[in-house]
């Protein structure tokens, strides 16, 4: 039995956790302001963790009052005890006090939409069945009463037997009171049984006889009602034998022949009918400027032009607002590394600080423009409601490439950097639907890719006009064009064989639109950094010391002191394990027309697929011209040993193939790593990739040559 | 179990019905069941995307979208006519 406490943190951060009076799960359903009434609660206080094993992330605060230390766990939102995805199963394990390192709860914050008490009832109902010390809070009444309901909290506490307390997260009202609540909720009794269902009553009694170990009746509920599943064997395990043999007999005279879940939520729904009938004094209604928008959406060409004017807007920020701060963090990391140089001198240690260190440093903090932007519109769109409308909206398109509408928005956003792209599938519920998104993303045209493509286009398609295009243009239209067709299939092809699997049930809350509450922003937001600096940052900082040091070792000591600065780089670079590693993968290389100097350019850009450019830069700067020609104009010229050029055009276009393709960003395969939390994955990715771009610029190079 | 009479994919826009029957073989039907769309309950077809599905649903104040192929699963009778 492992204690709440035992979870790892930071040696600073340990204070706040040495005493905790009481644990308390906070559970509701998606959107019910769950986890804005968590932050009111907790603040800064909180800490973001993984359950074991899989992707979905633990949010556990601290509320703390004169005399007591209560710690709240904010889980995944579910509509019901039976679970239909990872994130509800997580909830349901972590209820009933069976999940690996976070304790059984010593009570539930049942969180109730006051705009939504119809599903929020149906759940809230078999909470209150857990017989553990339950507080209710009602949330979104002041968007409830605008909308024309009155809640009669008194009657509701009633007629559920627990403590309802009526809370506006967004302005603090009734939190003191719930905070009063929560901290005394050990005294509080648990609540008695509501018999809705006296024949599933009887069927747990008659089960729970001569039982090994002490049985709670909504486990027995959850037995009967979802089967002895995977997750329900502690449950068989606890019961006599004679109850054992018995499960399906009693599970046959309870649903006959109608499917359990279809008969529980028949008759729970029945039940929250009537209550709605006592504590609603009106029927729910739009009646607010925001039925009037929703309405004008929710007709369906305006719906979806709005829906890619919003898309424009996002992708346009994120390429836009992101470029001066990344072009600022760009110049503050070489004029750091030119200091480092100026004051230590030229020597290894000198290097590693500024070309390993500094440089690594920067490649990671460089990515955090774009994520911090991109996040901010996706946590204003989500909380704003708006996300689930364009995941509707756009299903039907989605589906025939054989995912969901969920899909839309990080495959738009990885036209950006498939970095916060991929983050953002977390917004999928599906696992295969996630990963096959997952899988697409990076074949999308990030904006790392342009200096790629600008530098080869630039250089080598002639800028003739092919009607009343440029050509130039055209090349990289057919670049973009060329990575969304691959992710297309890449996801169409994942979806039928390694991630084959039935469609996912699609149904989607639409909830009504609403005010972001800026504390949950922010703290949304502040969260996503930490976890990219953390988990992604380190790997992506390792990757670039380790380039560095390919390239800086072994020295050529013995260069000629006359020797111009650019020749004595590239001479250093053949001669590194970088061009030592160049030139023994060259005749793999060699089929796609690239000699050793490309190749080693190519390993170097292993990390960032826009360090290519820099590398070319000093590989090619040889000779008494480097100096006066550019960069494009020293490719042009390059030339093999018999004489015949590198660059030719069939050459450029497999390596532009190449580079649609290739997977070379250690950010990418770091976050795939982490979202998917497996190797498997980015491994595959990165083969996968590899492979399709290599035999791309394969059938270019031959083709075109022949 | 035999649907007959008009489902949720044929409610029109604007119109409200009430669920008769449910075809509840299902899982995702299921699904669909434990949102709320159950025997007895008022829906109003709130929208549809381009093309007629999706399809939004209203009930007590919240919208579910689900795909047609789903909506035929709900047996419904209309109250009113609709828009």
């Amino acid at each position: 039995m492992t204690s709440s406490t035992e979870i790892r943190v930071p040696a600073n951060e340990i204070t706040v956790a040495k005493r905790i009076d009481a644990s308390i799960a906070v559970v509701g359903n998606p959107n019910s302001g769950k986890s804005t009434l968590f932050n009111r609660l907790t603040g800064l206080k909180q800490r973001i963790g993984n359950y074991p094993g899989v992707t979905v992330e633990k949010h556990i605060g601290l509320l703390k009052t004169d005399d007591k230390v209560i710690e709240l766990v904010d889980l995944p939102g579910t509509h019901s005890l039976s679970a239909h995805s990872l994130e509800e199963q997580i909830a349901v394990d972590v209820i009933f006090g069976r999940m690996a390192g976070t304790k059984a709860p010593d009570g539930v914050l049942a969180v109730l939409d006051a705009t939504n008490l119809y599903q929020g009832l149906f759940l809230v109902q078999q909470l209150v069945e857990l017989e553990l010390p339950t507080v209710v809070a009602l949330t979104m009444n002041d968007a409830a009463e605008k909308s024309g309901i009155q809640v009669d909290t008194a009657e509701l506490g009633a007629l559920l037997g627990v403590p309802v307390y009526p809370v506006v997260a967004t302005t603090g009202a009734g939190l003191d009171m719930l905070r009063h609540a929560l901290a005394g909720i050990r005294e509080l009794t648990p609540p008695r049984r509501v018999r809705i269902w006296p024949e599933l009553t009887a069927a747990a009694e008659r089960l729970s006889e001569d039982a090994r170990e002490p049985l709670r009746f909504a486990e027995l509920e959850r037995l009967l009602i979802d089967g002895p599943t995977e997750s329900n064997q502690l449950i068989v395990g606890k019961l006599s034998d004679v109850a054992r043999s018995e499960i399906d007999a009693v599970r046959a005279g309870l649903f006959e022949d109608e499917p359990p879940i279809a008969r529980d939520a028949r008759i729970r729904y029945t039940w929250v009918r009537g209550v709605l009938g006592k504590v609603q004094k009106s029927a729910p209604a739009y009646v607010t400027w925001r039925s009037k928008v929703t309405d004008f959406l929710n007709l369906p060409v305006p719906g979806t032009i709005g829906l890619f004017f919003v898309m424009a807007i996002v992708f346009q920020a994120v390429f836009a607002w992101a470029t001066p701060v990344m072009d600022a963090i760009d110049a503050v990391s070489s004029s750091l590394s030119g200091l480092v140089f100026e004051r230590l001198g030229d020597s290894a240690f000198s290097s590693l600080i500024a070309d390993g260190v500094i440089a690594g440093v920067g490649s990671v903090v460089v990515f955090l423009p774009q994520i911090l932007i991109l996040f901010l519109f996706i946590i204003l769109l989500e909380d704003s409601g708006y996300l689930a409308r364009a995941a509707y909206l756009m299903d039907r398109a989605m589906r025939s490439v054989g995912l969901s509408g969920q899909s839309i928005i990080p495959m738009i956003s990885s036209f950006a950097c498939a970095v916060p792209g991929i983050m953002a599938t977390r917004v999928i519920p599906n696992r295969r639907d996630r990963i096959a998104t997952i899988m697409a993303a990076p074949f999308m045209t990030c904006s790392a890719r342009l200096p790629v493509y600008a530098l080869l286009i630039a250089a080598f398609v002639p800028a003739t006009k092919v009607g009343f295009l440029n050509l130039q243009g055209l090349v990289l239209l057919g670049l973009y064009l060329f990575g969304i067709v691959m992710g297309i299939l890449t996801a169409l092809i994942m979806r039928k064989t390694a991630l084959r699997g039935p469609k996912p049930p699609f149904a989607l809350m639409l909830p009504e639109f609403r005010r972001p509450n800026l504390q949950t922003v922010a703290i949304q937001l502040l969260g996503r950094a930490k976890v990219f600096l953390k988990r992604a940052g380190t790997v992506i900082f390792a990757v670039a010391v380790v380039v560095w040091a390919l390239a800086y070792f072994p020295r050529a000591d013995d260069l000629p002191a006359d020797l111009d600065a650019n020749t004595a780089a590239a001479m250093q670079m053949e001669q590194s394990w970088l061009g030592r590693a160049g030139k023994v993968v060259e005749p793999v290389f060699e089929p796609l027309g690239w000699d050793w100097r490309v190749s080693s350019a190519v390993i170097a850009s292993f990390p960032a697929r826009e360090v290519v450019v820099a590398v070319l830069g000093t590989v090619y700067a040889v000779g008494d011209d480097a100096d006066e020609g550019t960069l494009s104009g020293r490719l042009k010229s390059a030339t093999r040993p018999d004489g015949s050029k590198v660059f030719t055009l069939p050459m450029v276009i497999g390596l532009l193939i190449f580079y649609a393709c290739c997977l070379q960003c250690a950010a990418t395969l770091a976050i795939i790593r982490r979202e998917t939390n497996s190797w498997r994955w980015p491994i595959f990715a990165w083969t996968y990739m590899t492979a399709i771009g290599y035999v791309g610029a394969l059938l270019a190079f031959q083709l075109g040559s022949a | 179990m035999a649907i007959i009479g008009g489902t949720l994919a044929t409610l029109k826009r604007g119109q409200k019905g009430v669920i008769r029957a449910i075809n509840s073989a299902d899982p995702q039907v299921q699904r669909l069941m434990v949102l709320g769309l159950v025997e007895g309950t008022e829906v109003e077809h709130a929208s549809s995307a381009i093309g007629g599905d999706p399809m939004e649903f209203r009930l007590f104040g919240c919208g579910i979208s689900l795909r047609l192929e789903h909506a035929r699963h709900f047996e419904v009778v209309p109250v009113g006519a609709g828009d």
